[in-house]
């Protein structure tokens, strides 16, 4: 039988210690195409190409990989590496402090008997970075470039490998809108040069631009497998597929009762922290009680600064202008300041900022609001209990026991976990840095109703997003950025993605 | 049964700990023909210990925050050099000394946790130096010579026992009297702690279980009290060290400051961004360990009767392994009091039952180095096992 199949996984079951990670998943993938992978957090997609690259040795699963026809038993990422399968993860295994063409070749080094030889090494880096269209030189570090031409280094590693078929996970996750872009171009050319790849994703929207088929997972099974062509798929028809149910409103209806000004801004200036330059120039704004507001901008545009400086000074050098909560002056030069004010702020990066990951679920939660439940500094470990229990149970946070380390959650009830903490210093303005980063969609619905809620609680929301629809889909109004500046302000019905899309590129005249 | 395997697998670590303990008192037991658990060896170990397992106490909160301190020798030898100053020198007397050098002993881990929490110099480098300046300054202040004998009153603290108030003439009988007044009290908290948990409908472990649980401990309290009892009775010195080990598993336990203590070790990021005062916090823990090597170094001065430019040497390490093998993680965030005084009294144990059956510094010092690292990769182990 003779197929175009590049891969096949049949009947891969995968299991961890009580949970069945993957159960019978097949996948099939065609010569030269993109094939996208996609499900909820959680279903099993990550699982699923750890077997595949070998980070889980054969042995460790049942089920049979074929590649090119044939029966692979990878024992480590080396044995499916010299076959040019090559997996690039959602965080990126570069080291920061080596060069670019160090990067690509480290373990793979150009030499002989030991020695590198150096010519060959940058030689062959430029034609790589050439054919990923990075304009940069070999020698500089990593630490200098952005994360989007990171990713591009990563890809370029991937190709020194002579990839056959490349595997991303989440590869657009930290990038702007423009990086994202020219990435899917890059795996469309790919594709005209006979590489396939699999590529997971949370973005609907990249996957129905370049994928040609999707095979959905959810809870560690095949669910189905669509042709992007011959289905005529749409996003809806994918979420369908995700969430097991129609989500005919992605976003929660919300009757916004908006009251008066609760936080206001002026004239915020902020210089980066090691260097001699304003990240933030000029800032007004306001924020009222019952109202969410978003932030628009591409990244870098300094919409992270301007929450973290706003937060108790936690970011940045040199601040100035003027904070009012209810129309009185207030200084927050601390971050201690900020949470007695009524402030809160929600990280973008909730595992190095926002949890302590070794730490159970019921720690977190009560770590900024100890004080409540504690009477002369000391804990009351029963109502502390309690606190968690009510959290878990408001926010729906899916897990055995509050006693669960939050490093083994997943992204949606990490976040969960990180709101509630929030929620429990009972603030009265609360800043969402990228709130649903990296969480699928049905969680994300679940946290977009707690933020409805807090804002009907008659709390200010101000939410930090790169997903447009997200902005428009949840905003009252919203702010655009763009190089530090505010470019625009625009009302829920006035908005559109072209409408801030226009402000978030326009620089400074 | 079911629930007895289920606690104990869940506590593996802290479990472990006890039963390795408890192995190796047996062995030493066997291999000394019984002289290790005598009442008058079992006084000599916590005498030879105590110093060590004050440090370990200090040293638990500082590599819990994700630190090291490896001047805690250099600086116990400092203090001591001072108080023997101030003593015999000056003839102060000797309370007015002792508060005088647990001061000084905050104000040198106050030099130190500045380095370390304000100005971000890492820990291990600080205290490297203090290391050396400490030590160079205890000959200084000693001028290269011992200094003795202290006043009675102070050696008292190290080497004296509580006194009798009932005149027991075989047994010393007060002793007798705090255990079973330690047992009573012991009870009395569990047993309301267990109401109160189960006024909030918690989970308790079954009622056969909990009595058997205080059972094992209110015997292995008498059965301690009683042995001390047949020779001098309590040690003043293990007063001292029980009053630590409460306090400080009460902060940690109990308290915001020590909860902030564990989260800024886990996370200092992400604790800071949740309103813990994490260069505050670094800071006084190195305060707190400053005053507890202070502490170390008047009781080793007071057991020696004299300050000795090579006091403390080595201290900072017995400490550090003691923490280690008692199961905190390198990493920060993780660690208990009462694992750091096991750990400690692990390598208490070995150092007193290898030296009764005569075994070599040198082979001793060999012992030590794998038993510290069997402990730590049996916990690494536990810990991928678990994930």
């Amino acid at each position: 039988m003779a197929t175009n199949n590049i891969l096949e996984m049949r009947g891969i079951t995968k299991t961890f210690p009580g949970v069945k990670a993957l159960e019978n998943v097949n996948l099939q993938v065609k010569e030269g195409e993109i094939h996208a992978l996609m499900g909820e957090n959680g279903a099993g997609k990550s699982t699923l190409m750890k077997v595949l690259s070998g980070v889980y040795p054969h042995g460790s699963y049942t089920g049979d990989i074929l590649y090119k026809g044939n029966v692979c038993e990878f024992k480590d990422i080396t044995q499916s590496e010299r076959l040019g399968i090559v997996i690039i993860h959602q965080e990126l295994a570069l080291i920061p402090q080596l060069s670019i063409a160090e990067n690509i070749f480290l373990g793979n080094e150009q030499a002989k008997r030991g020695v590198i030889n150096w010519n060959d090494t940058i030689g062959k880096t430029k034609e790589l970075l050439k054919t990923v269209g990075l304009n940069e030189s070999p020698n500089t570090l990593i630490s200098s470039i952005g994360v989007g031409k990171q990713q591009l280094v990563e890809i370029a590693k991937a190709l020194s490998k002579e990839v056959k078929l490349l595997i991303l996970d989440e590869p657009t996750a930290a990038l702007n809108e423009e990086d994202s872009e020219n990435l899917l171009n890059l795996l469309l050319t790919f594709k005209k040069q006979g590489i396939s790849s699999i590529m997971i994703s949370h973005k609907l929207n990249e996957i129905t631009k370049v994928a040609d088929s999707i095979t959905i997972l959810r809870d560690g099974k095949t669910i189905e497998t669509l042709d992007m062509v011959k289905d005529n798929i749409n996003e809806d028809r994918i979420i369908k597929g995700m969430v097991g149910r129609d989500l005919t409103q992605r976003y929660p209806v919300r009757e916004p009762k908006i009251g008066d000004t609760i936080l206001e801004v002026k004239d915020w200036n902020v210089y980066h922290e090691t260097q001699d330059r304003k990240v933030i120039d000029d800032v007004s704004m306001y924020i009222r009680k019952g109202e969410i507001v978003g932030i628009a901008g591409l990244m870098g545009a300094g919409r992270t600064e301007l929450a973290m400086s706003l937060f108790g000074k936690s970011y940045g050098k040199r601040i100035s202008g003027e904070t009012l909560l209810n129309g009185k002056p207030v200084q927050m030069n601390t971050i201690n300041q900020a949470i007695d004010q009524g402030l809160a702020y929600v990280t973008e990066d909730r595992k190095h900022y926002g949890l302590i990951l070794m730490d159970d679920i019921k720690r977190n939660i009560t770590l900024t609001g100890l004080n409540k439940i504690s009477r002369n500094t000391v804990v009351n470990a029963n109502q502390e209990i309690i606190e968690a229990e009510r959290f878990r149970t408001k926010l729906n946070i899916k897990t055995p026991s509050i006693l669960q380390k939050t490093g083994n959650l997943s992204g949606g009830n990490q976040q969960k976990v990180v709101l509630s903490k929030w929620i429990f210093s009972e603030p009265e303005v609360l800043i969402l840095d990228e709130p649903t980063r990296g969480i699928d969609v049905g969680a994300k619905y679940e946290i977009y109703t707690i933020i409805n809620q807090l804002a009907m609680e008659g709390k200010g929301v101000l939410i930090i997003s790169s997903e447009l629809p997200e902005l428009l889909g949840m905003c009252d109004r919203m702010y655009v950025m763009s190089e530090g500046r505010f470019t625009g302000e625009v009302t829920r019905e006035e908005a559109s993605q072209e409408k801030l899309m226009k402000y978030m590129t326009k620089s400074r005249g | 049964m079911e629930s007895l395997s289920k606690l104990f697998k869940s506590n593996i670590r802290q479990y472990g700990m006890i039963v390795a303990l408890v192995l190796i008192m047996v062995l030493f037991q066997i291999l000394t023909d019984g002289i290790l658990l005598k009442s008058l060896n079992i006084t000599n170990l916590i005498l030879q210990n105590s110093y060590i397992l004050v440090l370990a106490i200090g040293m638990l909160l500082v590599i819990i925050t994700g630190h090291i301190d490896l001047s805690v020798g250099s600086i116990a030898a400092f203090v001591g050099a001072i108080s023997a100053i101030l003593m015999v020198d000056m003839h102060m007397p000797y309370p007015l000394a002792i508060i005088i050098s647990l001061v000084i002993g905050g104000l040198v881990g106050a030099w130190q946790g500045f380095w370390v929490a304000y100005v971000r110099i890492p820990s291990f480098i600080v205290t490297l130096a203090g290391m050396l300046i400490f030590r160079g300054l205890t000959m200084v202040v000693l001028d290269g010579q011992s200094v003795s004998p202290f006043p009675a009153g102070f050696q008292r603290i190290s080497s004296g026992f509580i006194p009798d108030w009932f005149g027991g003439s075989d047994v010393h009988f007060l002793t007798i009297v705090v255990g079973l007044a330690l047992s009573l009290i012991l009870i009395f908290t569990e047993w309301r702690n267990r109401l109160t948990q189960q006024r909030y409908q918690f989970d308790v472990v079954s009622a056969p279980l909990f009595v058997l649980k205080l059972v094992a401990i209110v015997a292995i309290i008498n059965v301690f009290t009683y042995v001390l009892a047949t020779y001098e009775g309590i040690p003043n010195i293990l007063i001292i060290l029980f009053i630590l080990v409460i306090i400080y598993t009460f902060v940690m336990n109990k308290t915001v400051m020590g909860r902030h203590i564990y989260a800024l070790g886990g996370n200092e990021k992400a604790a800071k961004l949740s309103g813990v005062k994490t260069k505050r916090m670094t800071f006084w823990v190195f305060v707190n360990m400053g005053v507890l090597a202070a502490l170390s170094g008047l009781l080793f001065a007071a057991r020696l009767n004299a300050a000795t430019p090579k006091a403390g040497v080595n201290f900072e390490l017995d400490a550090i392994a003691a923490v280690f093998i008692g199961g905190a993680s390198a990493t920060g965030g993780i660690g208990t009091v009462i694992g750091a005084i096991i750990g400690g009294l692990v390598m208490g144990v070995m150092n007193n039952g290898m030296s009764l059956i005569g075994m070599g510094i040198d082979r001793q010092q060999v012992i030590k180095g794998l038993v510290l690292l069997a402990a730590v990769a049996f916990d690494i182990y536990n810990k991928n096992k678990a994930s």
